[in-house]
């Protein structure tokens, strides 16, 4: 299981098994959405903001 | 013996939607890339890296993005699901309403203006309550319940003065009183697949709003509004929103062109995304004939 630090609080977040890269994760410290950049080696950044065409 | 076909799946974020297909595509073997739409780019003057691709599945987030996207690789003679048509029609909501009208598909009462005062004129004309949507915008963002004339002069100079230059097109819809629930029905191509009810206490039922799902059978009243909706719009994979009128019956609301499943395949107990697949390889094995 991989860990990375949170970019916005430090936080240590834990990649569940089966985690691919473009996944939102959140941390469950602060909340914030975090994008998984690659797995191998573990890599988060905070996420795009929502647009306002985005949707269904 | 079959050619092997190759796919691309264009998408944004890797959404538990996006999981189920990669893993559909995988469980049948088939050869496909993964196609980030912040990444990619084309040159207009060589298609062929687009044109390797028998079929492209288009998952964007953005409606921009992914139209454009689209609308590049149907110029490029490349298939793809949905059309550009499709989701030029799906992805805009007077768009919608204007092929559902001129296909006789009951939908809410519709109207739309340029001007706030040209709006207020058609919201009076209407009488209150009504519902202003963008008519770009999904997951129930940015929809306006207006109650009285004070609240419309202020939503109206609100989009007009805050808005892109779209939210200058007014959009305007009578406003139902429906029992706490809509409809989500998936059509893919001429079969409808799955329906479920959104519960809310909300006016907006939307589950991406904190709406409940539950299981809808498919009565042959909803089959035929949704089989006759999906050929208004072009037709392809789609998820069309239905909702019950008091007086009318069954109207449809509004049609997605990349629509989300995650409540609806868990529910259905329907492997959606493996559905989807295949559907995509239908489209795929259309260009060999």
């Amino acid at each position: 299981m991989s860990t990375v630090t949170c970019p916005e609080c430090e936080a240590e977040v834990t990649l569940d098994a089966g985690t691919e890269a473009g996944e939102i994760i959140v941390c469950s410290d602060c909340g914030v959405d975090l994008e998984v950049m690659t797995v191998e080696p573990a890599a988060v950044q905070l996420a795009p903001m929502e647009q306002e065409d985005w949707g269904e | 013996m079959q050619r092997r076909l190759k796919i691309g799946v264009l998408y944004s974020r890797v959404r538990v939607e996006e999981k189920w297909i990669f893993g559909a595509m995988e469980k049948r073997g088939i050869d496909y890339d993964r196609l980030d739409d912040r990444a990619i780019h084309f040159d207009l003057h060589d298609p062929k890296p687009w044109q390797q691709y028998d079929a492209v599945l288009e998952r964007s987030l953005s409606y921009n993005s992914g139209l454009y996207a689209l609308r590049l690789l149907n110029a490029f003679g490349v298939p793809t699901v949905n059309t550009a048509g499709v989701a030029e029609v799906c992805g805009d909501k007077l768009m919608t309403s204007a092929a559902l009208a001129r296909d006789g598909v009951p939908q809410p009462h519709n109207a739309t203006a340029f001007t706030p005062e040209a709006a207020l004129e058609a919201i009076e004309a209407f009488g209150y309550p009504v519902v202003l949507k963008p008519v770009v915008g999904s997951w129930g963002r940015l929809l306006a319940k207006v109650n009285d004339r004070d609240a419309a002069e202020a939503v109206l100079e609100h989009k007009s003065t805050l808005g892109s230059v779209q939210h200058s097109v007014f959009y305007i819809q009578e406003y139902i009183e429906k029992p706490g629930r809509d409809i989500r029905v998936i059509v893919i191509g001429d079969h409808v697949l799955t329906a479920m009810y959104r519960n809310s206490e909300h006016w907006i039922t939307n589950t991406a709003r904190g709406g409940s799902g539950e299981l809808c059978p498919i009565t042959p009243e909803i089959e035929d509004i949704c089989l006759r909706a999906s050929n208004a719009v072009g037709g392809g994979l789609l998820g069309v929103d239905l909702v019950e009128h008091p007086e009318k019956g069954l109207v449809v609301n509004e049609i997605n062109h990349t629509m989300e499943f995650h409540t609806m395949q868990p529910l259905s107990g329907i492997d959606i995304a493996g559905e989807i697949v295949e559907y995509v390889v239908k489209i795929a094995r259309l260009k060999d004939e």
